[in-house]
């Protein structure tokens, strides 16, 4: 009787990495969307307040993982009054026209060591390039917590433009991070 | 190269040192001051980013070469002012001397305060970051641009005087204070 009892308990410890729980709820407090650019060798912070994301990750099949991000270009804080009013225009997001940047993931892939990757088409301003972002993942009691980022060419997007073009002055180069908080359960948008 | 006088007359001159100090950092100030003028009313553009970099690189310049400059000054004093120098001139001139010494130090320190608290980090020629001791805070950020502004408003006054006051004595009094700083102007051999 003990040794069947043994047996059962040794079968669901092999079991559980197998059954482990999929992260889908998307806590957009606790989320944030933010990125520096380097002015004439200063980074210079900034962050996007809205956005939509819709995660599901499971470590245990990092492979199945899915995300999908929508960005309010016009929600963006880009360090001042005066660099908000500016990037809003033509030769930046051109918000009007193109409100919103979208990332969908094509794939994830384990990195080992908790770590992985994913990749897929990011619009932004009428122009698609695939991007691929490594990012970590961890519990933090019941939620999850992805952290992660890539560099954005800004050019690559039209971003930046007319004089702004000179790469001296702002750089290329943008650090995008992300910092997404899920909870267990069954995907949701949110807002 | 020092060509010191062997005697510390009143007549004696600066070290080189101590000139070449002078002239450096006011070059700087004169750069840095209208361009501060000047860059805070430009629409936002790459210029006006290049412009804020080189305002701030100046700056941070003149307060490092001002430290120098003290260091220099501890250890070769000023020489004597003339005798025939009436006493609250000589009083008024040395003032002066040490109020021009800390605004060239508080003017940078404001202005690097000030960049912190609105967000943007200062880095010397775009190489040597600056550590923000203080954190991003608009309110903060706006009182200390007013520190900055009435600093530097009292610094164009003051340097008013001070360059008065230098032209008065090679002009009226004929004296050599002003060979003092700029050696090529001296009329008598020291
Ligand atoms: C001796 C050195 C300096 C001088 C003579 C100087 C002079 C000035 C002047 C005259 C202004 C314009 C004030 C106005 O009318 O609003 C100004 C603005 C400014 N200074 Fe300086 N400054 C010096 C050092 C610095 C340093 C070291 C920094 C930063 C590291 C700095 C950062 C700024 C900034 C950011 C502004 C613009 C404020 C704004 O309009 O947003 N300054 N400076
Ligand atoms: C922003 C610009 C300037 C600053 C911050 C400045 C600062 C100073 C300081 C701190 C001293 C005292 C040196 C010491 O005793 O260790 C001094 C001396 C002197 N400065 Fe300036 N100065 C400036 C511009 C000028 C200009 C434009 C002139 C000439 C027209 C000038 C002429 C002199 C002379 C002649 C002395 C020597 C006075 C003496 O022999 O006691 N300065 N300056």
């Amino acid at each position: 009787m003990r040794a069947r009892f043994m047996l059962s308990l040794a079968l669901l410890g092999a079991a559980l990495p197998a059954a482990a729980v999929e992260y889908g709820k998307v806590l957009p407090d606790k989320s944030q969307l933010t990125f520096t650019s380097r002015q004439m060798g200063v980074p210079v912070n900034g962050r996007f307040a809205r956005f939509t994301t819709q995660v599901s990750f499971d470590p245990a099949r990092p492979e199945a993982g899915k995300a999908v991000l929508e960005v309010d270009l016009a929600s963006i804080d880009a360090g001042s009054t005066e660099a908000d009013e500016e990037v809003a225009g033509k030769n930046w997001f051109q918000t009007k026209a193109f409100p919103t940047a979208r990332f969908v993931s094509a794939s994830v892939k384990a990195l080992g060591g908790g770590r992985y990757e994913v990749r897929g088409p990011l619009t932004l301003k009428g122009h698609t390039q695939e991007v691929a972002a490594p990012f970590t993942f961890k519990t933090d009691g019941a939620t999850g917590v992805l952290d992660g980022g890539f560099t954005l060419k800004r050019l690559d997007f039209g971003i930046g433009q007319g004089a702004w073009g000179d790469t001296d002055t702002v750089a290329n180069e943008i650090q995008v991070n992300f910092h997404v908080v899920v909870a267990p359960g069954p995907t949701t948008p949110t807002k | 190269m020092i060509r010191e006088p062997a005697l510390n007359s009143s007549s004696s001159s600066y070290t080189c040192v101590a000139i070449a100090l002078h002239w450096l950092v006011a070059l700087l100030i004169f750069f840095a001051w209208p361009m501060g003028v000047y860059m805070h009313d430009l629409p936002l553009s790459p210029q006006k980013l290049q412009y804020y970099a080189w305002h701030k690189w100046a700056g941070v310049t003149v307060f490092l070469l001002a430290l120098l400059r003290l260091a220099w000054r501890a250890g070769h004093p000023a020489p004597a002012l003339p005798e025939a120098m009436p006493r609250w001139q000589r009083q008024a001139a040395t003032g002066l001397h040490h109020l021009l010494y800390l605004l060239i130090l508080v003017i940078p320190l404001s202005g690097w305060l000030m960049s912190s608290a609105k967000g943007f980090q200062t880095v010397w020629f775009g190489v040597v970051p600056l550590p923000d001791l203080v954190g991003k805070d608009k309110e903060l950020g706006h009182l200390l641009e007013e520190v900055h502004e009435a600093l530097n408003f009292t610094l164009l006054g003051i340097v008013a005087i001070h360059v008065a006051a230098a032209i008065k004595h090679h002009l009226v009094d004929r004296d050599d204070i002003l060979a003092r700083m700029l050696p090529f102007l001296r009329r008598t051999p020291s």
